[in-house]
């Protein structure tokens, strides 16, 4: 489905006078394969290049080296731009920032009308994707009185009426309170399980990626770590060079196993670490 | 502060005026304009009042809303009366110091005003019936003849419905940046005007930062959702002709005519 092929991606970096200061590499070499249907999660400090990552996704940046193919179409030909970003839907942080019309109905509507689906389609596919994000009762009101995590699923509905393969969602949750963060992950996570759509999620939110299939670390352009959400997590050492956190639980039990409780490698949920210890409590 | 400008908003209703088609309320606005300018007498002024009395009525509007509406022109009409009133030639009817009324002052002043403001009840008639996406909508097919001249109508119209879904936000951006500075000191409510004007300096810097960077994340997200322009789009909510806006077209050339042949 995406397919990165030693992506090399160089922001030149000028002084006042538009001379060339020196060169940063934003993404250096990066190999990535996501196949259809996956749950992916990137994760990365600021500045570790994971939003650029995203934004090749959606041709939105080309690679100064090496190539993307998004399903075979290459995003450096400008020709297939219309169609990768038909297949790859992108959700961006700031929920304000692009949400385009006045009522959320005609938000929704907003890319299919782009792509030149007829009228009655595009009525029907709008009516699907609120329904899909469960925003159906705020269609015919202004996005401006929503919450946040509404926003963003008005956002995701709006990308979901174009029929995408794979929504690629740029820190979709910073802006966000809790209750807004857990509601857009929720209808993520449904998404990518009932209508096999694959999901590209970039984060800093360790708790987050749990649910995910596979997880990337990224750090200064490249990917250090990948593996599930277990093996990623039971590197607590390693994720804190990368200047990342691991969820508040798998940290407590790591802590707990350092100080020589016989608790197993790698705690992700607070009902884990409660049966763990249920079980040393019954074992003495 | 900025929050009590009613002019340009809209008042969702559930009327025959609120159904029309966009294009019908734009030209019958302009129509109304020139039918303002058509007749010269009071008859005339009867005329039009009435017709905007009823079209207000047919609405559903509440005429404090409309009232409201008239706050910020307000000094503009008193401006334009007064130097009416008192700098038309003709027929003195009172003097006092270097001022003088005449009889033809008091009508063209009056003239004057009420047209203004039969000017502005009806134009914000169409703003507060109709949605701003409708409006632009119906602007973009107004003025698509002028795609032919290389105008880029449905740009602007885009730029006009995005402008307007951004002002409330921006609102609430210049209120917190205001407290912000507020909060470290700022003084924005004493002083002369130049005074004011210059506290409003710091407050203008910060927001038109903000204003871009919004713009520049708004037109990637715009792309991102497979935007390039008019070619090739669809529409969601096609405009399409009723019945209902052959009768307004029908009644607003009655106007028209009426106000050519008042006596």
């Amino acid at each position: 489905m995406v397919n990165f092929d030693k992506v090399t991606f160089e922001y030149i970096r000028r002084d006042e006078d538009g001379n060339v200061e020196g060169i940063n590499k934003a993404l250096d070499e990066i190999d990535l394969d996501v196949k259809k249907g996956d749950f992916i999660a990137i994760l990365g400090a600021n500045g570790s290049g994971k939003s650029t990552l995203a934004r090749h996704i959606n041709a939105l940046l080309k690679p100064t080296e090496g190539t993307v193919y998004i399903e075979e179409l290459d995003t450096k030909d400008e020709k297939n731009h219309l169609s990768i970003r038909e297949k790859t839907g992108m959700v961006f942080q700031n929920p304000d920032n692009q949400i385009i019309a006045s009522i959320v109905e005609e938000d929704v509507g907003f890319g299919p009308e782009n792509i030149g689906v007829p009228t009655k389609e595009i009525w029907e596919r709008v009516a699907e994707a609120l329904e899909k994000t469960g925003m159906t009762a705020y269609r015919e009101k202004s996005p401006n009185n929503l919450s946040g995590g509404q926003k963003q699923r008005v956002a995701i509905a709006g990308i979901l009426a174009m029929k995408p393969d794979c929504i690629v969602l740029d820190e979709p949750t910073a802006m966000l309170d809790p209750e807004g963060r857990k509601e857009v992950i929720k209808t993520v996570t449904e998404l990518n399980k009932t209508e096999g759509i694959t999901i590209i999620l970039i984060t800093h939110y360790m708790t987050e990626v749990v649910g995910a299939d596979k997880v990337y670390v990224m750090e200064k352009g490249s990917i250090k770590l990948q593996g599930t959400p277990r093996q990623i997590f039971s590197k607590v050492e390693t994720l804190a060079e990368y200047k990342l956190d691991v969820p508040q639980v798998t940290w407590i039990a790591h802590q707990l196993r350092k100080a020589g409780l016989k608790l197993p490698e790698c705690v992700l949920t607070v009902d884990e670490l409660v049966e763990a210890l249920k079980e040393l409590v019954q074992y003495d | 502060m900025l929050r009590d400008i009613t002019l340009g908003q809209y008042y969702p209703a559930e009327s025959v005026i609120h159904r029309l088609d966009p294009r019908t309320k734009f030209l019958g606005t302009l129509a109304f304009i020139v039918a303002l300018f058509l007749f010269k007498t009071f008859w005339g002024f009867l005329l039009c009042g009435g017709f905007i009395i009823f079209v207000t009525a047919l609405a559903k509007l509440p005429i404090k809303f409309l009232i409201k509406g008239m706050r910020p022109i307000l000094f503009l009409l008193l401006f334009m009366m007064i130097f009416n009133l008192l700098l038309t030639p003709g027929e003195i009817i009172g003097q006092w110091w270097i001022f003088r009324v005449t009889k033809e002052g008091v009508y063209a002043a009056l003239f004057m005003g009420l047209r203004l403001v039969m000017l502005v009840f009806g134009s914000s008639i169409m703003t507060y019936t109709t949605t701003p996406n409708k409006l632009t909508s119906g602007m973009e097919s107004v003025f698509g003849f002028l795609k032919i001249f290389k105008v880029p109508v449905h740009e602007l119209a885009m730029m006009i419905s995005i402008a307007l879904r951004f002002i409330p936000i921006l609102l609430d951006e210049t209120n917190k940046i205001m407290k912000a500075q507020q909060a470290r000191g700022a003084d924005f409510e004493t002083g002369g005007l130049i005074k004011r004007a210059k506290a409003l300096v710091p407050l203008l810097i910060p927001l038109f930062v903000s204003a871009f960077r919004r713009a520049e994340e708004l037109a990637e997200a715009m792309e991102a959702r497979c935007y390039h322009g008019g070619k090739g789009r669809t529409k969601m909510k096609p405009l399409k002709y009723h019945l209902r806006d052959l009768i307004a077209y029908l009644s607003l050339i009655g106007l028209i005519v009426g106000c050519v042949f008042i006596p």
